[in-house]
Formats: C-alpha cells, sequence, structure tokens
C-alpha cells in the first residue's frame, strides 16, 4: 500500500517537525542563558570573547547560598527517608480507607500553593523559640513539600514482587517487625526509595515558593539567591549563577533518567 | 496474623503532618475569620472587587496556560509513543525533560532573555522593525512562563498514556474505513481523556499557585499570588493574607479533586 506508506512519511515528518519545534522552545531558552554567563559582554555579544569571570563572581557572592542548598536538601532527605519509607510500608500493607485517606492527606501541601503552607508555618511556629530565624525553619518546610514524592516512590517500589508475602514468611519464622523492615523490605524497595531520594533532593535543591516567605536574610537559600541576582545583578552575573544551578541539577536529573529507563 | 502494630510505622510521618502543615493551616484559616475593624477577613475579601479581579486574572491565566499546553503536548506525545525507536529519539526526549526541574523562578529569568527588554525576540524586532518586541513583564509573559513550565511534565504524562493505547483497536478502525480523524475522535481521545485530565488539573494547579515566576517579572502583575505576598509584607495584613491563602489553597484542591474524579470515573467506564 504506497498510499499509506507515503501517509506514514507525512505524519512522521509532521510529528517530528511539531516535537523539534517544541523542543527548540524548551532548549533554546536554556542556550540563551549559558551563552550570557560565559561572555564577556552580554549586550555587545559572543564577539566580545568567552569569559568565566561571571562564574567566579558568582562563586564569590554567593557559594554560601550554594552550600546552605545543598545541606538542607540533604536534612529534608534524611528526614523524608526516616518518616517516609516506614510510612509507606504501612501504606503498602493498610488498604482500608483510613488509610487512602492518609496518603490523600499527605499530598495536600503539594496540591495547596507553599504561599499558604509558608504562611500557616509562620503564624503558628514562627514565634516559637530561634526556630524561625533557623535553617530547621526551611527543612520543615521543604519536608513538608517532598515528602509525598518519597512515600509515592517507595511505595510503588514496595507493592511490587510480593514483598508482603515474604514479610509474612519472615514473621512466621519468628523475625521481628523492625528486623523485617530493614532486611527484606528496605533492600528490596530500593530502586524505588532511590528515584524518591533523588527526587526529593531535586525538589528541594529548587524550591522557591515556599522558601521565599520562609527565609531570613541569614538562611538564604539558592533559588532565593537566584531571585536576588535577577533583581539586582547584571545579566551576566545572574546567567552564570543560573547556569551553576543548572550544572547542579544535572547529575540529579541523569540519575533519575537512568532509574527510569532502568525499570522500564 | 495482627497488622495493627504497622500503624507505629505511619505515627512518626502523621505526626509531622498535624503538627506542621494541618494545625498551622487550620489556624490559618482561623485568622481570616478576624480582620480589621471587627470585620472577618474573608468579607472583606469577598466583597471587595480588586480580590476578584485578582482571581479572575489568576484563574484564566492558568485555563488559557492549560489549555495550550494541552494541545501543544498531545501531538508531540502521540508522535514519541508511535515511534519508540529513531535516530536521535533518546537525546531528543532528554532536552524536552530537562526543564522538568527548574523552578518557576528560572522560568521567570528564561522568558526575560527571551521576551524581555534586552531579549532576544526584542533585539530580533528592533533589527527588522525598529521597535522592539517586549512582553516578559505582563500577562502574556507569564503565560509564556507557565505553557514552559507544564510542557515537560505534560508531554511524559501523554506519551506514557499514548503508549498504552491499543493498537489492535486503531489497525481495526482503519480495516473498517475509518478516517484518521474519526479514528482520532472516537478512539484515541477517549482513551487518552484520562491522562490528559490529570496532566490538566496539575498544570492548573502549579499555575494557580506559582510564585516564582511572577516574582522574577514583576510583583506588579495582578493575580492571586502576588496579591498574597502584597498584603503580607507589605501591608503586614495578615488575615487578609490568610483568608486569600486559604480561598485559593481551597479552589486549587477542588480543582485537582474534580479532575481526580472525573479522570477516574471515565477511565473506569472506558476499561
Amino acid at each position: 500500500m504506497p498510499a499509506r506508506a507515503a501517509a506514514g512519511k507525512l505524519e512522521f515528518r509532521l510529528g517530528l517537525a511539531a516535537t523539534l519545534a517544541v523542543a527548540a522552545f524548551l532548549i533554546g531558552p536554556v542556550v540563551l542563558s549559558i551563552l550570557a554567563g560565559l561572555t564577556r559582554n552580554y549586550f555587545v555579544g559572543l564577539s566580545s570573547g568567552l569569559t568565566l569571570r561571571w562564574v567566579a563572581q558568582v562563586w564569590d557572592l554567593y557559594a554560601v547560598t550554594i552550600w546552605r542548598s545543598l545541606g538542607i536538601a540533604v536534612a529534608t532527605l534524611a528526614v523524608c527517608l526516616l518518616v517516609g519509607v516506614p510510612a509507606a510500608w504501612a501504606l503498602t500493607l493498610k488498604r482500608g480507607r483510613v488509610a487512602r485517606a492518609f496518603e490523600e492527606l499527605l499530598t495536600l501541601p503539594v496540591a495547596v500553593p507553599g504561599l499558604a503552607t509558608a504562611l500557616a508555618l509562620i503564624v503558628s511556629w514562627g514565634t516559637v523559640g530561634d526556630l524561625r530565624s533557623s535553617v530547621a525553619f526551611i527543612v520543615i518546610g521543604h519536608v513538608l513539600f517532598t515528602l509525598p514524592f518519597m512515600v509515592r516512590a517507595a511505595a510503588a517500589s514496595m507493592a511490587m514482587g510480593g514483598l508482603a508475602v515474604l514479610d509474612e514468611a519472615a514473621a512466621t519464622l519468628g523475625a521481628s517487625r523492625l528486623h523485617r523492615f530493614l532486611h527484606i523490605v528496605v533492600p528490596n524497595a530500593a530502586p524505588g526509595i532511590l528515584t524518591g531520594a533523588l527526587t526529593v533532593l531535586t525538589l528541594s535543591v529548587g524550591e522557591f515558593n515556599l522558601t521565599w516567605l520562609l527565609h531570613t536574610p541569614l538562611t538564604q537559600t539558592l533559588p532565593v539567591g537566584l531571585a536576588d541576582s535577577y533583581a539586582s545583578m547584571r545579566l551576566e552575573v545572574a546567567s552564570a549563577y543560573t547556569l551553576v544551578f543548572l550544572l547542579m541539577l544535572l547529575p540529579l536529573l541523569l540519575g533519575l533518567q537512568w532509574l527510569a529507563r532502568r525499570s522500564s | 496474623m495482627s497488622r495493627r502494630g504497622w500503624i507505629g510505622f505511619a505515627a512518626p510521618a502523621a505526626a509531622l503532618f498535624v503538627a506542621f502543615w494541618l494545625l498551622p493551616m487550620v489556624r490559618l484559616a482561623l485568622m481570616g475569620l478576624d480582620g480589621r475593624d471587627g470585620v472577618s477577613a474573608y468579607w472583606t475579601v469577598l466583597t471587595h472587587a480588586q480580590y476578584w479581579r485578582s482571581m479572575l486574572n489568576t484563574t484564566l491565566l492558568s485555563l488559557a496556560a492549560t489549555l495550550a499546553t494541552l494541545v501543544i503536548a498531545l501531538p508531540v506525545g502521540r508522535f514519541l509513543a508511535r515511534h519508540p525507536r529513531f535516530l536521535g529519539r533518546g537525546l531528543l526526549v532528554g532536552l524536552l525533560m530537562f526543564p522538568l526541574a527548574f523552578p518557576g523562578v528560572v522560568v521567570g529569568f528564561l522568558v526575560i532573555l527571551v521576551a524581555g527588554r534586552q531579549g532576544l525576540l526584542a533585539s530580533v524586532t528592533r533589527a527588522l522593525t525598529g521597535s522592539p518586541l517586549v512582553f516578559a513583564y505582563d500577562m502574556a509573559g507569564l503565560f509564556l512562563g507557565y505553557l514552559y513550565f507544564s510542557l515537560p511534565r505534560t508531554i511524559g504524562m501523554v506519551t506514557a498514556a499514548a503508549q498504552q493505547l491499543d493498537q489492535g483497536l486503531l489497525e481495526a478502525a482503519r480495516t473498517l474505513g475509518a478516517s484518521a480523524t474519526r479514528r482520532f475522535i472516537d478512539i484515541e481521545l477517549p482513551a487518552l481523556a484520562p491522562a490528559l485530565m490529570a496532566a490538566g488539573a496539575m498544570c492548573f494547579a502549579t499555575s494557580m499557585g506559582a510564585f516564582g515566576t511572577v516574582f522574577t517579572l514583576g510583583t506588579q502583575i495582578d493575580v492571586l499570588p502576588t496579591t498574597i505576598y502584597n498584603e503580607f509584607t507589605n501591608y503586614a495584613n495578615i488575615p487578609v493574607a490568610a483568608a486569600l491563602s486559604v480561598v485559593l489553597g481551597l479552589v486549587t484542591w477542588a480543582v485537582l479533586y474534580a479532575a481526580h474524579s472525573l479522570g477516574g470515573a471515565r477511565g473506569g467506564a472506558a476499561a
């Protein structure tokens, strides 16, 4: 059927053209940003030459926000692992109405705008001790926002492969709950937990909606610093800072893609 | 065997959630009850045109961005699902998914690089026509930002759903003489509807509450997140900020919930 083959070819070309156009729309601005961060003078253009001067300046000005963001991300991940992985296992075993409702409730901080969550935290916990001025305040916000992702990813892995049966078998042999959880459930759910962990790190490093209200001048994070540089720095510095941020995201994203490809 | 002991495993997460989200949220909702001059802030919010306008702007903008995202993501997702193997596909998918993790602030900055005063479009149009095209700092810029923000996620969801399509059904319709348009409307669209609904709800919810992009583009744009931010920081009017946050949260959650149950019901009917 040559007519059908020709139609198929046309369809492929049209689809490819549309997809390439969308890819250009998504990647074009990123390329612009990278070039701006490495160009001596963006308004003159590339002819002014390439330089790492702006990246060095970003490092001088904002290195502290980069380290702080990494620290917050790691602390957030630690809490999510300690709290979220056991919760995921409980939700895998209990499939009742209460469990469903609890799972639904946990996702509310993602569904409800970050501004609302941040305001709620400030009015209730902002006056307690030194919490408001400490990094822990931001970690709390990030945990609320990222926990559902950890629970979902871990639970997805736990639901597979008859893990519940394996656990029952170990229970009849007399293994304690904690022992079974640590030696059977966690190792078998490792891929899901790893996916959840990378997601938590990625989200925490880029979180702005909550952090903007929660931060103080002494607890600036990377995205808050980015907003600051967009408002007050020359375009080259803002672009170089964005470039540093993208370089931080890249290994996390590549890791996530690798995990997704491995599981499919 | 008793499974009650497992409740202890969920207890830390539950305690954290109740202490740092649920109770603070209830307190915030109650704070909206009092306000200045003894009038509840909820009443103030509901009776002032400026808040309604802000709400309307936010909703219309989010709807427009959602629809545009779906219209663009549909052909791209279908294409990627239908052609699982061609040269450079992996790279193409990687490029499409790269902006997935960009926060709103970064998206706002990218919009400025494209459509801002010193942006790409401005220099191109200045060279061509003499007057630069600049639209980054108003609703059009915000629309572009939300489109950029939503596309990677939506394309991912549509592709995954389109890969599940029953090819036999499409083949049968083809042999029975159904045109490409008919096959698309009668078979593909209903099958993809739940995924489109879920993706649309997600785009809508993130556009409603997103703050980073507006913040980078300029806090003069009259959408609800900026209104809340201004009430809180510039006027220290916490009751009104609280009432607006609660209203925004409720509207967003209601849309997500409706799409969830509607999409679920349709999925059930199709199966």
